[in-house]
C-alpha cells in the first residue's frame, strides 16, 4: 500500500472554490466593491449587498467541504456535490497522461490543477482542482507511478526514450505568425472600416462599436486563445510521449503519449508561404476540453508546431512518425476536370506502416495516418467520379477531426490499394499490439 | 410513395375545406393527384434501384457493405476494430418481420449499415459479429 493510497480521503486547497469561479467572481466583487463607495445608497441597500457576498462565501465553504478524493483499490475517486452527489471513479490503469494546468488566477495563489487523460472518448473529466503546486506535482509522480505499476500496464514495452527539446516557439515568430493570418486581416480591415466611418459619420461610427461588442470580444479572445495557447512553447520527447509546455498567462503542461497520436496534419496556407512556414497539429483520441474553451475550439487539433520551417516540421514528424513515407504519386490528369484548383495538391504516398496524403486548394495540407489507428475503410465513387473511372478512398480514425481520404485515384489503382491496406492495416494492428499491449 | 400518399391526402382535405370555390378546386387537385403520384412511383422506382444494390459479405476478418446508386460506397469494418453491434427496428420495419444492423467503431464516420434483414438473419449476423469482434479486438 503506497503513502497516497494510505492517507485515505484528502480534500482540496480551500481556495479552489474561487478560483474555480475565477474571473466571474472578481468582476461580481469588483462591481459591488465599487457601487459600495460610489454613492450613498440607504444602509438597507449596504446590508443587502454585503448579505448576498455572504451567502456566496457560504457557498464556497459549503462547495470546499463537500469535495473530497482518494486513491482506493487502483482507482482514483472523487467526490462532489451536496445536494446531488456525484462519485467519480477513475480506473487508474485506464489513465494514459496527467497533465498540469495552470490559469492565471490559481498561479496568483500558487495552485494547479491535474487533469487524468484516460483512453475513452469520453468527456467525463478526471479533474484535481486546486492543489498547491507542489502537492500537485508530487501527487502527479505518485499517480502515474500507481498507473504504470498495475499489472495490466507491466508489460508496456517502453518507446525508445530520447529525452531531449524537440522545438521551442520564439515569442517574436509567434507574434509574427498571429499577425500573417487570416484572422488579423479581418480584424484590420474592420479597424481600417471604423476608421474610416468615423471621419464621414461619427455617430453612426459610435453605434457601431457600442453594438458590436460580443463581435468584438469574439474576435479578440480568438486572438488571445491563439497567443497563450502557444506561448514560449516548448515540445520535449520524454519517455511517456511528448511533453508540451506552453503558456502566457495560463500555463499548461501536457503529455502526449505516443499510442494517442491518431494522426498528424501539417498545413502550409498561403499567407505563409513567402516565409515558409508551416504548422503541425496532431488528432488525439478522446481529447477533452480545456476549462473555458467552448465547444468551436475544442474541435480544434492540437498544434504541436504552430509556427515553423520545414525543417523544424521535418525533425518534428520524425520523431512522431519514424516510418513517415517519401515519395507521392500525383493524381490522375483528368482529375483537373474534376477539382481544377485542388488538382496541383493532390497526391498520396505510403509505407509500411504509414499513408500520406496531400490535398488543398489554396494552402497545402498533408495528413499522416499510422495503419495501426485506421478504425475502418470506405471506398467512395461519385457519379462525376464513375465518368471519369476515379475513386477515393477514405480512412476513419477514431481522432475527432481530421477525415483522411485519398482523393481521386484511379479506379483499378483504388481497388487494388484498398486491399492492400486491409491487409497492412490488419499487420499494423496485430504489431502495435505487441509494442503497446495494453494501450490505446 | 407513402410519403407522396398522404401529402395528396392532406391536399385533397385542404381542398375540401374551401368548398366555396368547389368549381376550381376539382381540376387543381385532379392535376396535384396526378403530378404527386408520379413522383411516388418515380421515387418508388429509385427505392427499388437502391435496394437492390445494398449487399454484405463476411469475410474472415471484416464485413464489406456496399451500398448507393448515384454515390456508390463500399465500407470495410474490420472485426477488430468493431466496438459495438446495433440491432433496430422501427415499427415499420417490425410489421415486415426485418430490421437493421449496425456496425459501430470508434470513428464516427464509420457507417457500416445493413437495412431490411429478416430478423433471425439479423440476431445471427449480430451474434457472429460479436464474437468475432471479441476474438479479433484491438486496443485503441
Amino acid at each position: 500500500m503506497t503513502a497516497l493510497e494510505a492517507s485515505g480521503w484528502q480534500r482540496i486547497h480551500p481556495l479552489s472554490p474561487l478560483v474555480r469561479a475565477g474571473a466571474v467572481l472578481l468582476g461580481v466583487i469588483a462591481i459591488f466593491a465599487g457601487s459600495l463607495f460610489k454613492s450613498d445608497h440607504g444602509s438597507g441597500e449596504i446590508e443587502g449587498r454585503l448579505v448576498f457576498g455572504g451567502l456566496i462565501a457560504i457557498w464556497g465553504l459549503v462547495s470546499w467541504l463537500v469535495t473530497r478524493w482518494c486513491v482506493e483499490g487502483g482507482d482514483l475517486r472523487i467526490e462532489t456535490g451536496l445536494i446531488r452527489r456525484s462519485s467519480l471513479r477513475i480506473p487508474l490503469s485506464q489513465v494514459q497522461a496527467i497533465d498540469i494546468v495552470r490559469p492565471v488566477l490559481a498561479r496568483i495563489f500558487g495552485l494547479s490543477e491535474l487533469r487524468l487523460r484516460t483512453g475513452g472518448a469520453s468527456e467525463s473529466s478526471g479533474r484535481l482542482a486546486y492543489l498547491t503546486a507542489k502537492h500537485a506535482e508530487v501527487t502527479r509522480v505518485q499517480l502515474l507511478a500507481l498507473s504504470l505499476n498495475h499489472p495490466s500496464n507491466q508489460s508496456r514495452a517502453q518507446p525508445p526514450s530520447n529525452q531531449g527539446l524537440l522545438v521551442r516557439i520564439g515569442v517574436g515568430q509567434l507574434i509574427a505568425s498571429i499577425a500573417v493570418s487570416w484572422l488579423m486581416i479581418v480584424i484590420a480591415l474592420l479597424i481600417v472600416a471604423l476608421v474610416v466611418t468615423a471621419f464621414i459619420a461619427p455617430g453612426a461610427a459610435i453605434s457601431i462599436i457600442g453594438s458590436s461588442g460580443a463581435f468584438t470580444l469574439g474576435l479578440l479572445s480568438a486572438v488571445w486563445h491563439r497567443l497563450n495557447g502557444s506561448f514560449r512553447l516548448t515540445v520535449m520527447e520524454g519517455r511517456d510521449g511528448f511533453q508540451l509546455h506552453s503558456g502566457l498567462l495560463d500555463t499548461t503542461a501536457e503529455t502526449i503519449p505516443h499510442g494517442r497520436i491518431q494522426a498528424v496534419r501539417m498545413v502550409q496556407p498561403l499567407l505563409w508561404r513567402p516565409f515558409g512556414w508551416c504548422k503541425l497539429q496532431v488528432d488525439l483520441a478522446g481529447s477533452q476540453r480545456k476549462g473555458g474553451e467552448n465547444r468551436a475550439e475544442a474541435k480544434q487539433l492540437r498544434s504541436v508546431l504552430p509556427v515553423g520551417s520545414r525543417e523544424d516540421a521535418d525533425r518534428l514528424l520524425r520523431r512522431i512518425l519514424p516510418d513517415a513515407p517519401i515519395e507521392l504519386i500525383p493524381a490522375p490528369l483528368r482529375v483537373r476536370f474534376k477539382s481544377p484548383l485542388r488538382y496541383h495538391n493532390l497526391a498520396w504516398g505510403r509505407s509500411a506502416t504509414v499513408v500520406v496524403t496531400t490535398t488543398g486548394r489554396l494552402a497545402r495540407v498533408t495528413s499522416w495516418v499510422p495503419l495501426g489507428k485506421v478504425q475502418s475503410l470506405r471506398l467512395v465513387q461519385g457519379p462525376i467520379q464513375r465518368r471519369l473511372r476515379l475513386a477515393t478512398i477514405a480512412l476513419d480514425t477514431a481522432g475527432r477531426n481530421l477525415a483522411l481520404s485519398v482523393r481521386d485515384r484511379d479506379v483499378g489503382e483504388a481497388d487494388r490499394v484498398l486491399l492492400e491496406l486491409i491487409d497492412s492495416c490488419r499487420d499494423a494492428r496485430l504489431n502495435q499490439r505487441r509494442v503497446y499491449p495494453g494501450a490505446s | 410513395m407513402v410519403t407522396a400518399l398522404v401529402l395528396l391526402l392532406v391536399v385533397a382535405a385542404g381542398g375540401l375545406a374551401g368548398r366555396n370555390r368547389a368549381i376550381v378546386w376539382l381540376p387543381a387537385t385532379a392535376a396535384l393527384a396526378v403530378v404527386v403520384i408520379g413522383a411516388g412511383l418515380v421515387a418508388n422506382r429509385f427505392a427499388q434501384r437502391r435496394v437492390r444494390a445494398w449487399g454484405y459479405c463476411e469475410r474472415e476478418d471484416d464485413l464489406l457493405v456496399q451500398r448507393g446508386v448515384l454515390i456508390t460506397r463500399l465500407s470495410v469494418v474490420p472485426f477488430g476494430r468493431m466496438q459495438f453491434i446495433d440491432v433496430v427496428a422501427g415499427p415499420f420495419e417490425r410489421s415486415f418481420g426485418l430490421a437493421t444492423v449496425r456496425l459501430h467503431t470508434a470513428a464516427a464516420a464509420s457507417d457500416a449499415r445493413i437495412p431490411g434483414l429478416g430478423s433471425d438473419e439479423a440476431a445471427r449476423l449480430r451474434d457472429h459479429l460479436a464474437e468475432l469482434g471479441e476474438a479479433k479486438a484491438a486496443g485503441l
